[in-house]
């Protein structure tokens, strides 16, 4: 059974059709490089997989579940979205905002050490999310990854923020999760850094997919 | 180094309902005591708002008394609206998201954080309270009445501000239509707690008025609990 099936799928966003008549498979230990200009609808479409926006045509499945349906509710703790903005309180450490995910997931908290380490952030941990760089929250936005463990990444504008020693980290997270026969959707405005990372690059224009190659 | 070596590989699970409710308290007490938005910032608007009127009125003691209890709830409802509205108990959309994605009952973020601010108008209403009695010299008979007052009117304006604050998360004039909400659904609130010191000071029992407050609470409840889902869900 594939992760991600989706068949003519639309969403409309006020008057705006953001997402029209897409069709996409994601198979399992599968990673799709999304590419496309602004307001192509990257955003909507990681949006709509990870089960926050339901499609207003079409029908599609995301772990089994039929989007738009309240199936969706059992497979969220599944997926993991990493938008452009940080999900963290500006209030809380780098440290208590994964502290907080990993009690609300019910994962051993040993785990957030263990993720801050691999991001290269636990000299850091003790400073509250609004004194750090956007790299330092992009890192600690991708460790989150790596405490949820889900069956779906989603990584949005993947690279933005990372330095070229951080962005291997983009490549780690993937595999870790293709490893497990998860699936990963990495958008990113740089195709050329997501060579060795994702298995296929498929392009977004105005709504609609449009081919797609292997990156080099 | 491999990133599947250093963590271990087992599936996701949720944390039960209270456990999700008791983190998400934790989280906006810490955000508060670090913000320090409500209390250090409300509470002396709010005293300085019950001393407007004994400058105005002056040394009339007798008419002092009659207006305390009244102008206690007033301030308290007005400037506990700000308490209950308070900027760093918001979400962004990207922790909301992701809140949904771990799972999080809309509920269980419902009643974290009526909790949570129902802790904050307590306090609120503690503080307040010596500046009320040093300015107003209130009749002190039926006392008791107010201690039984206080947790549900701060229950109820946490679930007034809270209500509030999911009807119009997305709406652009959120600031103004907030607050109007939080006066008009408060009212009742103001009405039972001020009837209630009213009454003990005359010697009658309120128990109507409590009632009357303990019915608001439990309406704005289930009002609150039934339309969660419908609100955190909504698309922004």
């Amino acid at each position: 059974m594939p992760v991600v099936r989706l068949e003519q799928v639309a969403v409309r966003l006020g008057p705006a059709r953001i997402l029209d008549g897409l069709d996409l498979q994601l198979a399992a230990g599968e990673a799709i490089g999304l590419v496309g200009p602004n307001g192509s609808g990257k955003t909507t479409l990681l949006r709509l997989l990870a089960t926050l926006q339901p499609p207003d045509a079409g029908t599609g499945q995301v772990l089994g579940a039929a989007l738009g349906s309240h199936e969706t509710l059992r497979v969220r703790p599944h997926i993991t979205l990493v938008g452009h903005a940080p999900a963290l309180h500006p209030q809380l450490s780098l440290e208590e905002n994964l502290r907080l995910v990993a009690r609300l997931a019910d994962v051993p908290s040993g785990r957030v050490h263990t993720s801050l380490k691999a991001v290269g952030l636990v000299a850091a941990r003790e400073r509250p999310a609004r004194h750090c760089s956007q790299g330092m929250l992009r890192r600690t936005d991708l460790a989150r990854t790596l405490i949820t463990q889900p069956a779906l990444l989603l990584l949005d504008e993947a690279h933005a923020s990372l330095d070229a020693a951080s962005a291997g980290l983009i490549e780690l997270l993937v595999a870790e999760v293709t490893a497990r026969r998860g699936a990963a959707v990495v958008v990113s405005h740089q195709p050329e850094r997501l060579a060795g990372v994702v298995d296929r690059l498929v392009a977004l224009e105005a709504g609609r997919l449009v081919g797609g190659e292997v990156p080099r | 180094m491999s990133l599947a070596d250093t963590v271990p590989a087992t599936a996701p699970h949720r944390a039960p309902f209270g456990r999700q409710v008791a983190e998400l308290v934790r989280r906006d007490l810490v955000v508060e005591a670090r913000a320090r938005e409500a209390l250090l910032v409300t509470f002396p608007f709010g005293a300085a708002a019950l001393l407007v009127v004994p400058l105005a009125v002056g040394t009339d003691l007798a008419l002092l008394r009659q207006l305390g209890p009244g102008l206690y709830w007033t301030v308290l409802l007005l400037f506990g609206a700000l308490v209950a509205l308070r900027h760093s108990a918001e979400e962004a959309p990207a922790e909301r998201d992701l809140l949904a994605l771990l799972g999080v009952d809309p509920e269980a973020r419902f009643v974290s954080r009526v909790a949570s601010s129902t802790v904050l108008l307590g306090a609120f209403q503690l503080l307040l309270a010596p500046v009320a009695i040093v300015l107003y010299d209130p009749a002190l008979t039926g006392w008791w009445w107010w201690v039984a007052t206080v947790p549900l009117v701060a229950v109820g304006v946490g679930l007034v501000g809270t209500l509030a604050t999911g009807l119009t998360r997305n709406l652009g004039e959120r600031t103004s239509l907030a607050s109007l909400l939080v006066v008009v659904l408060a009212l009742p609130l103001l009405l039972a707690a001020t009837q209630i010191l009213e009454s003990a000071r005359f010697g009658v029992r309120p128990w109507a008025w409590l009632g009357l407050l303990m019915l608001v609470d439990l309406v704005l409840s289930i009002a609150g609990l039934l339309s969660a889902r419908t609100l955190e869900e909504a698309p922004a």
